[in-house]
């Protein structure tokens, strides 16, 4: 609940889109998230990147479940319509705003409690429609609205910010589990690295079907310790960046100099491009079982991998595996959609 | 008593053996004698093996409840014999495959057992194990219709219009109807004292299963989004509208689909599916039973706060649990009425039969736009999958889809603000905008705490303002439901109070009760809330028998609850062993309940 109203300063200086539009008529309320939280730093990374992209704010459609994580579309783009729906379900409620109208651009924001336990299912069937939408997970591995219970991606191992048992289950990594299951684009990033996430987040809006970004982001009041692998500390000892992602839209050309051979565009559905600079010469991110192998490999050894791990732009979305007209549904007119009285009258005869 | 035109036919047969279409074409060939009939089906929860009934009344007078009576039974399962041998009413016929003898110590002296060897007949004549099987049970129609006088050019008919595309299948089903004919006049005296004759009463009328005739409400009520998880017995409702969506909502250049049916992960998401396509301004259903409702109660609750329309079926079963799922029940209205956790309730509508299935969806979903909430059709297993006489369907062509109070991008450009919840007309409902329409019309939905301008609150009053706020909408949704139906006849202290597929059961007894000069008023209720009509009716009376498909009473609770009904003047008559309710319970309940009113 903010009890400070956020005061509208725009300076006549401020970078403007093709749109007219600053980075300042993308903000939302005032966070009442813990000073510090990585989901605010995310959150600035989403107002950047739907910003930089151009996006009409009436056109986007922010949507979570509950939780830290699930508040944040409040505080982005509060020109956008917001839909805050129940636990883990976010996912479900998207699948049906998308079939009824797939001109929207769909930004669901979710975290670890609300993905991957209660939320475990829809996160996996979404996966499987290829729903087109951008679904960021702010990954801290704790609950924090009820004060700091391990969440199914915790490592194992880890401690509780007062000490007490480690955990000692299986951590869920949603990027494994995203690759297993045949999701489309596949990002990790961490919430203190903006160079990094707002490509990533920029591409994830642009392609066209399921785009995971999971991106770790610390929780300063409830594991922000030694003994949680999700602390800044931890992560920015462990983390690499496997392979750079700059996101290029269509009127852009590609001005920097890569290295022949290590530069590799890839071409969106709207004609952006995803220009990749592999870290790793032996990682390739368009290859579904090279990409799951080594992240294996990574999680074994304990290091967190980013950028962006994997992408197909083949495969079709939701709308495109069962074959619905282009116009939105919710806009066909009613006229087209009524089979009429004479249909009615003769299909009576098939019942007697 | 059976009689001319009014026989009841069980048919008892195993499940998977292919009886289904051997029972429908026996229900269609007398349906189109002119004669009224209606199909009950008893099955088990089972793909192939475990035993199955059809249960045929032919009713002159036009019934459709069950009759609780079996005339003839055609015992095609030894599993059951001596069940099946049990069910049949005194003077009454057993037809059974003499291909095996049976055992002598089951018989019945006060029934006649007519012995046809039906397997033995269609061994003989056809090949293959599969076609042995399903010609023995069209033999059996070939049977019935000797001994019922079902006229053989109808049936003929109806087969060269089955396997319009397969002439050679139309011929052997034929010979195997000829099998059972010829062995049968030859065997026995035919026609029995029950047959059939020819009468001009299904003129104008079809036989139709409620949920296909919802699915095709579903169509024509302009829905575009269908979410769903598979669950007996709703499941043919989704079936039902896929099959209609691919006749009459392809388009024609592109060959795209102008739908989306969403199989989903289960209730838990198959409603959530629903209210994002009508948050994003589509007309958009779900089909479930009792416990998908169960899984679906915390997003209907959501729904419900943050009024965002929603049309649900509920095919109710018998609960609780898994229950008896192929069998029927009236047992989920309160788990509907008050789904959900906190302060919430929801519009029920109430069909009694197919007809009303489909106008009711039409309904469903005007009430669910016009008043921003879920509102859940409470259909049940013997209304959606059995097959009633009803009136032919009509569509009226001036028909628009009342869309509610949904702000245009020219209504929101003219506006100065755009405020969701803020009560302008004093009706309860307020204005809504469509994502993606205009700038202005933007707002956040949200099942927490909100003030009525849509901004998040923990404050006392301002919350309280809008869930009170949502009771205005309750009363408003009172005005606009639909009306009950109400019969009078003068001066009657007493009268009876039903739902949904109780009704037939009711209108019988009421016939027959009026036969034995007691006259009962009617009230059936089609909505809840309860329409003042409704609390009027119970005024007006000293006693109201009350029936209802479950044990405990739950509309009754609803009377009580929220048309502030007297409850000693309620008595209930419960029927709730998973069959459908019949005319004579509704009489020897309510006789003895009179005779027991008298008393004290």
């Amino acid at each position: 609940m903010s009890y400070i109203a956020k005061p509208s300063v725009t300076h006549p200086g401020l970078p403007r889109n093709q749109l007219g539009l600053t980075a300042r008529d993308y903000e939302g309320a005032v966070s009442t998230l813990c000073a510090g939280c990585g989901h605010d730093s995310i959150t600035a990374s989403i107002i950047q990147a739907v910003f930089e992209l151009g996006i009409e704010p009436h056109r986007l459609a922010k949507m979570s479940g509950i939780g830290c994580s699930s508040k944040t579309p409040a505080y982005f783009v509060s020109q956008s319509h917001g839909f805050n729906a129940v636990h883990g379900r976010m996912a479900s409620v998207t699948t049906g705003a998308n079939a009824a109208n797939r001109d929207l651009k769909y930004i669901g924001v979710s975290g670890d409690g609300d993905s991957l336990s209660i939320g475990m299912g829809q996160f996996a069937h979404i996966i499987r429609r290829n729903l087109d939408m951008c679904y960021v997970i702010e990954n801290n591995g704790v609950y924090g609205l009820t004060k700091g219970q391990f969440s199914a991606s915790a490592d194992v191992g880890t401690t509780a910010r007062k000490g007490g048992a480690a955990n000692r289950q299986m951590p869920i990594d949603p990027v494994s589990i995203a690759i297993g299951l045949g999701a489309t684009y596949i990002a990790r990033s961490f919430s203190g690295d903006k160079d990094q996430l707002i490509p990533l987040i920029k591409g994830a809006l642009m392609h066209k079907g399921f785009s995971l970004v999971d991106v770790i982001s610390p929780c300063v009041t409830f594991n922000d310790h030694e003994g949680s692998t999700k602390s800044y500390a931890y992560t920015r000892q462990n983390y690499h960046h496997v392979i750079e992602a700059d996101f290029v839209s269509p009127a852009e050309e590609i001005v920097a100099a890569y290295d022949e051979g290590e530069a590799m565009p890839v071409e969106l559905h709207d004609g952006s491009r995803i220009v990749f600079r592999k870290i790793d010469k032996n990682y390739d991110p368009t290859s579904r079982a090279a990409a799951f192998s080594f992240l294996r490999d990574s999680v074994n050894a304990g290091e967190i991998m980013t950028g962006l791990l994997y992408i197909d732009e083949e495969t079709g979305d939701m709308h495109d595996l069962s074959g619905s007209v282009e116009q939105p549904l919710s806009q066909i007119p009613y006229e087209e959609l009524n089979p009429g009285s004479e249909n009615l009258a003769n299909l009576m005869n098939r019942y007697r | 008593m059976s009689g001319i035109n009014d026989v009841v036919i069980k048919i008892s047969t195993v499940n998977g053996t292919g009886s289904a279409s051997a029972n429908g074409l026996l229900m269609k060939a007398i349906f189109r004698m002119g004669i009224p009939v209606v199909g009950k089906n008893y099955f088990p929860s089972n793909i192939q093996g475990l035993p199955t009934w059809y249960e045929v009344r032919v009713s002159g007078d036009g019934y459709q409840a069950r009759a609780d009576r079996v005339d003839i039974i055609v015992a095609m399962n030894a599993q059951t014999y001596s069940l099946d041998m049990a069910d049949v009413t005194p003077g009454g016929w057993l037809i059974y495959d003499s291909t095996w003898a049976r055992s002598r110590q089951l018989d019945r002296a006060d029934i006649k057992i007519l012995g046809i060897p039906l397997s033995k007949m269609c061994n003989e004549r056809f090949d293959g194990v599969r076609a042995r099987i399903l010609m023995k049970n069209i033999a059996y129609v070939g049977a019935l219709a000797a001994l019922l006088e079902i006229d053989l050019d109808i049936i003929a008919e109806l087969l060269e219009q089955t396997f319009a595309s397969k002439a050679h299948m139309a011929e052997s089903n034929l010979e195997a109807i000829r099998l059972g004919y010829d062995y049968t006049s030859e065997h026995f005296k035919c026609p029995l004292p029950a047959k059939v004759e020819k009468l001009d009463k299904t003129a104008n009328h079809i036989l139709i299963d409620g949920n296909t005739a919802a699915g095709l409400g579903c169509v024509f009520a302009g829905a575009t989004v269908g979410a769903w998880y598979p669950i007996t017995p709703s499941t043919s409702l989704m079936d039902a509208y896929k099959a209609f969506c691919k006749q009459f909502r392809m388009d024609e250049e592109s060959g795209g689909k102008k739908f989306c049916i969403v199989q989903a992960e289960d209730e838990l998401a198959a409603i959530g599916v629903v209210l994002g396509a009508t948050w994003n301004g589509a007309r958009a259903f779900t089909p479930t039973s009792g416990p998908g409702i169960s899984l679906m109660s915390e997003f209907i609750g959501f729904a419900y706060y943050a009024e965002l329309p929603a049309v649900i079926f509920d095919v109710q079963r018998a609960g609780p649990s898994t229950g008896m799922p192929t069998r029927t029940q009236q047992c989920d209205l309160m788990a509907c009425a008050y789904a959900s956790h906190g302060d919430t309730k929801h519009v029920l509508l109430f069909p009694s039969d197919p007809e009303e299935c489909f106008y009711m969806s039409i309904t469903a979903f005007d009430l669910a736009d016009r008043l921003q909430t879920p509102v859940i059709v409470m259909s049940d297993l013997d209304i959606g999958m059995n097959d009633w006489m009803c009136p032919d369907l009509k569509w009226d062509e001036n028909y628009q889809p009342d869309k509610g109070k949904v702000l245009s991008a020219e209504d929101l450009e003219s506006m100065d603000q755009f405020y969701r919840y803020l009560d302008v007309d004093g009706d309860g409902i307020t204005y809504r905008t469509i994502p993606g329409e205009h700038p202005k019309g933007s707002y956040f939905t949200r099942g927490s705490g909100h003030t009525k301008y849509g901004g998040y609150t923990e404050d006392s009053a301002d919350y309280q303002e809008v869930v009170d706020r949502l009771l205005v909408k309750w009363e408003t949704a009172r005005t606009i439901v639909p009306e009950p139906e109400i019969e009078y006849s003068k001066f009657n202290k007493f009268a009876i109070l039903s739902l949904g597929s109780g009704d037939g059961a009711v209108r019988e007894a009421l016939v027959h009760l009026k036969g034995q000069n007691i006259g009962l008023n009617y009230c059936r209720v089609k909505a809840f809330p309860f329409t003042e009509s409704v609390s009027d009716f119970i005024k007006k009376h000293e006693r109201v028998y009350v029936l209802e498909q479950n044990r405990d009473g739950q509309l009754r609770s609803l009377l009580m609850l929220d048309a502030n009904a007297n409850p000693e003047k309620l008595i209930s008559m419960l029927h709730y062993n998973g069959m459908p309710v019949s005319a004579n319970f509704v009489i020897d309940r309510l006789l003895d309940e009179m005779a027991e009113g008298q008393a004290a």
